[in-house]
């Protein structure tokens, strides 16, 4: 058994992304129509074009018809994926193995959220249905998350402070990014001091720490990539796709250490090798990454290569992964700044692949890493938490390899 | 020989000072404390803990042939609350689990019933006393359990207070009431029953003492208990016992924990007695009874490993008034804006009673891996279906990383939340419970406790937290 990939068989041709905000105004179905709408607008097809649907949500509906009743698609096949917070990227997935199969020619990988109108804190609708009786231990996603980050500065000796300070840097330069987004939730720029003193959430975590909770939409269209340039002069090819469920037992096994997603290691050495990276940290133009938390973020860097074990604190603080860094990571704002309607968020990260890999971020935000010659970018989506999670990794670059 | 051969006592962590609920409400000023269940604690979670006390010596738990729960204050009505208790000390499914609920007088009702049984019998005595505010139910009220195993039967665990006699008096007697569902008792003007309990009292225990054969200057220690302290303490005077014999109330510092009162005193008692020394312990409520033990050269050897005394002075720095209230049900507070908490289910608690309420994770009989919970395939070799039971109550953990949970629904936010990896091996994530977030650190020694995580539906949710180990107690359980 093996994994062989598909590189450069499938190319994204058009896509949609809603702001993601609160949306007071608009349901679920509303935000639906809009990113669909301008995803086959960019392609420039019609739905009657597209063969086949994945639908990504986690908790705003159930089964395709979600999506098809929304649309009022004429009978065509949709289907409903979920895979926690990495669902919009595995509705993508799927999407791009349809078409790589010879199935389809045209497939939409849509995904959604819509997380405002429960009127509860953090992501509430996102509870997983437990065997309840408490043997399992909920906790709230921050305070999950945040069992990363005493872990870390015990591991590499930095006192409480310090980490402190290497958190509300990354959020600090996710804000920098996201004020310069049109589409992001937050659309300020934060002061250090002002992440630094908020009230806290959970463990170290304030509430700068967090991604926002917002209702959003995005949508990707999926063609062999033989086919792309009938579409758009810029397709943006899929050179990796990789995915991993972990089997859960960093909460069992008194060897994870919680500085480390093992999950994301895994499904990014995949990637890696699916795609012909050797070395991330200058290979790729940009990355966009799940930073639920700002702990998160610190440890993903380390995760997917792009630091050195134990180092990736001093990375942050010098600042190699500002928009003008060595490697600009999420400059989009990410979670952080664009919010986390959970079905769009690994969507949503593609879109902005898309716009900086095409050169159509806005000016204000387009990484220079793009005009130097680099053309790759990776996602990288997860679900669940430090000790059991699902990790997806994507590369796609601008250009058709050899 | 009969008598009794284990007992154990749980007083709760929290205090609450009574000069702080006359400062808050411009009551006269009381002194002491009284102790506080936990906001996660109730009568059946406390005697689960005195219970695991009382049976931390090896082979004592396969012993017990019947098992009693007394409690004024019960968890639950209809639904056994003992069963609870039996499931989570792991006894045999034919030990007969049963409560004596309702009453103050069921803890004397159980004690005399295990004491003078033919199977070896556990009885535990719990309660949580409450009343409105500012009320002397209220401040003069304490919560605890305590726990007894009389047996010894043949041939078995040494005893360590024999049963010399006991007698009861039984008394209709409209002293104090509650009707179902109220907050609080109500009480005839006291003097009424004054006499009539000092009258009892001298009966029962001069027909127990005449059993004995014995003299009222022979009692070394008598113990006086009840609700209508002012009798307990005429009792106490005039009962014609030597002066120093009578033993301390334990009132200022824990309060009266009505139905575990007499637990409480007589576990006091055996933690300190000499061997061969009489116990008078005078019960009145409704009537009065009497058990009379005497202590034998086994006691030393088998006394409590968490006596009451060191369980007082570990217990916490006064919680403000409002806390209690809180935790009583008396203020209510804003919830936060989270999802009601899930009620337990049924079927799925059914079907994890042993980890539920035992917590009984499971061994891997290929690669020896622990696992929390329990699981079919092994988390290390991945072997299905070779996993043995293997009981982690009584296992201590080191605490590997943490958080205080902000966001969390709990009676009492923030929620600590740690996650423990346990001596001998095996991990899990859990709260940790009677703690500050000074206490939730990297390297911490926590024990595990049997509470009540939360109440959703009308259903209570047990399970398993950590605590912090303090020092003044010995290791709670052995298995």
């Amino acid at each position: 058994m093996s994994s062989h990939g598909i590189r450069d068989r499938v190319a994204i041709v058009g896509m949609g992304c809603t702001p993601f905000g609160e949306h007071w105004t608009r349901s679920a179905d509303d935000l639906l129509v809009d990113a669909v709408g301008e995803a086959v607008t960019s392609a420039g097809v019609t739905l009657d074009d597209i063969d086949a649907f994945w639908f990504g949500t986690q908790a705003s509906g159930v089964s395709g018809l979600t999506l098809s009743r929304a649309l009022r698609l004429p009978n065509k096949p949709v289907t409903r994926v979920e895979n926690m917070c990495a669902t919009g990227s595995e509705a993508l997935r799927n999407a791009c193995y349809a078409v790589a199969s010879g199935a389809y020619d045209v497939a939409m990988a849509v995904g959604v959220e819509k997380l405002k109108d429960s009127g509860m804190s953090g992501l509430s609708g996102t509870a997983i249905p437990g065997a309840g009786d408490d043997s399992r231990g909920e906790i709230t996603a921050p305070a999950n998350f945040s069992l990363l980050a005493p872990a870390y500065a015990a591991k590499y000796g930095l006192t409480k402070e310090e980490l402190k300070d290497v958190i509300t840097r990354i959020a600090w330069k996710n804000h920098v990014n996201g004020a310069r987004n049109p589409r992001a939730q937050f659309r300020k720029e934060v002061p250090l001091e002002r992440i630094r003193s908020a009230p806290i959430v959970a463990g170290m975590l304030g509430v700068f720490d967090c991604s926002g909770v917002s209702d959003g939409s995005a949508a990707a269209i999926v063609v062999r990539a033989e086919d792309a340039y009938r579409y758009t002069d810029k397709p943006v090819f899929v050179k990796a796709l990789s995915f991993v469920a972990g089997p859960a037992d960093g909460l069992l096994d008194p060897e994870y250490d919680f500085t480390t997603f093992p999950e994301v290691v895994a499904s990014a050495q995949e990637a890696y090798r699916q795609a012909g990276v050797s070395d991330p940290r200058t290979e790729l133009a940009l990355a966009e990454v799940h930073d639920c938390f700002t702990p998160t973020e610190l440890v993903l860097m380390e995760d997917l290569g792009f630091s050195a074990r134990g180092e990736a604190w001093k990375d942050v603080s010098s600042g190699a992964f500002d928009l003008d860094g060595s490697l600009p990571v999420n400059p989009d704002g990410g979670l952080k700044a664009f919010g986390h309607p959970i079905g769009a968020s690994g969507l949503r990260m593609m879109f902005e692949a898309w716009l900086q890999l095409r050169g159509e971020a806005p000016p204000e935000r387009t990484v220079p890493s793009v005009a130097q010659g680099r053309s790759l970018a990776l996602t990288h989506n997860l679900g669940g938490g430090p000790g059991e999670c699902v990790s997806f990794v994507s590369i796609v670059g601008s250009e058709l390899t050899e | 020989m009969a008598g009794l051969i284990a007992y154990g006592a749980h007083v709760p962590y929290h205090r609450l000072a009574r000069a702080d609920v006359a400062a808050t409400l411009g009551t006269a000023p009381g002194r002491g404390t009284r102790a506080v269940a936990g906001y996660d604690e109730d009568t059946t979670s406390m005697a689960v803990e005195a219970a695991r006390t009382a049976l931390a010596r090896d082979g004592l738990r396969a012993r017990i042939g019947q098992l009693f729960l007394a409690t004024a204050a019960p968890a639950y009505l209809d639904k056994t609350n003992a069963t609870a208790v039996h499931a989570a000390l792991r006894l045999d499914e034919h030990v007969l689990a049963a409560d004596m609920a309702g009453s103050v007088r069921s803890g004397l009702g159980a004690l005399v019933t295990a004491a003078r049984s033919p199977v070896p019998t556990l009885a535990v005595l719990s309660d949580l006393r409450t009343g409105l505010p500012g009320g002397g139910e209220e401040v003069m009220g304490g919560d605890g359990a305590a726990a007894f195993v009389f047996g010894g039967h043949r041939n078995g665990a040494p005893v360590i207070a024999e049963l010399l006699a006991h007698d009861t008096v039984s008394d209709e007697l409209l002293d104090r009431w509650r009707l179902p569902g109220a907050p609080a008792s109500r009480v005839w003007e006291e003097r009424f029953a004054e006499e009539i309990y000092a009258s009892h009292a001298d009966k029962a225990l001069t027909a127990a003492l005449d059993q004995a054969g014995l003299d009222r200057r022979a009692v070394d220690h008598l113990v006086v208990c009840g609700l209508h302290a002012r009798a307990c303490a005429t009792v106490r005077r005039t009962a014609g016992t030597r002066p120093e014999a009578a033993v301390p109330d334990l009132t200022d510092a824990i309060g009266n924990a009505g139905t575990a009162q007499p637990g409480l005193l007589l576990a006091d008692v055996l933690d300190r007695a000499a061997p061969g020394e009489i116990i008078a312990l005078v019960v009145l409520g409704d009537g009065a009874g009497v058990l009379l033990l005497r202590t034998t050269d086994a006691l030393p050897a088998h006394r409590s490993a968490r006596p009451v005394a060191a369980q007082i002075t570990a217990g916490s720095a006064p919680m403000p008034y409002a806390t209690y209230l809180s935790w009583r049900g008396l203020l209510d507070r804003e919830p936060p804006r989270r999802p009601d908490p899930e009620p337990p289910y049924a079927p799925p608690a059914h079907r994890r009673t042993a980890w539920k309420y035992g917590f009984v994770a499971a061994r891997c009989e290929k690669c020896g891996t622990r696992q929390l919970p329990p699981d079919r395939v092994c988390a290390c070799c991945h072997s299905v279906d070779a996993m043995a039971d293997e009981p982690m109550e009584h296992i201590r953990g080191t605490v590997a990383t943490f958080t205080v949970d902000r966001l969390a629904h709990t009676p009492s936010p923030p929620m600590l939340v740690v996650v423990v990896d346990y001596d001998g091996g095996g991990r899990f994530r859990c709260q940790l419970t009677d703690a500050t977030e000074a206490d939730a650190v990297i390297g911490a020694r926590v024990e595990m406790t049997f509470r009540r995580t939360v109440t959703a539906s009308g259903i209570h949710n047990y399970f398993w937290k950590a605590r912090p180990v303090r020092t003044g107690e010995m290791e709670g359980t052995q298995g």
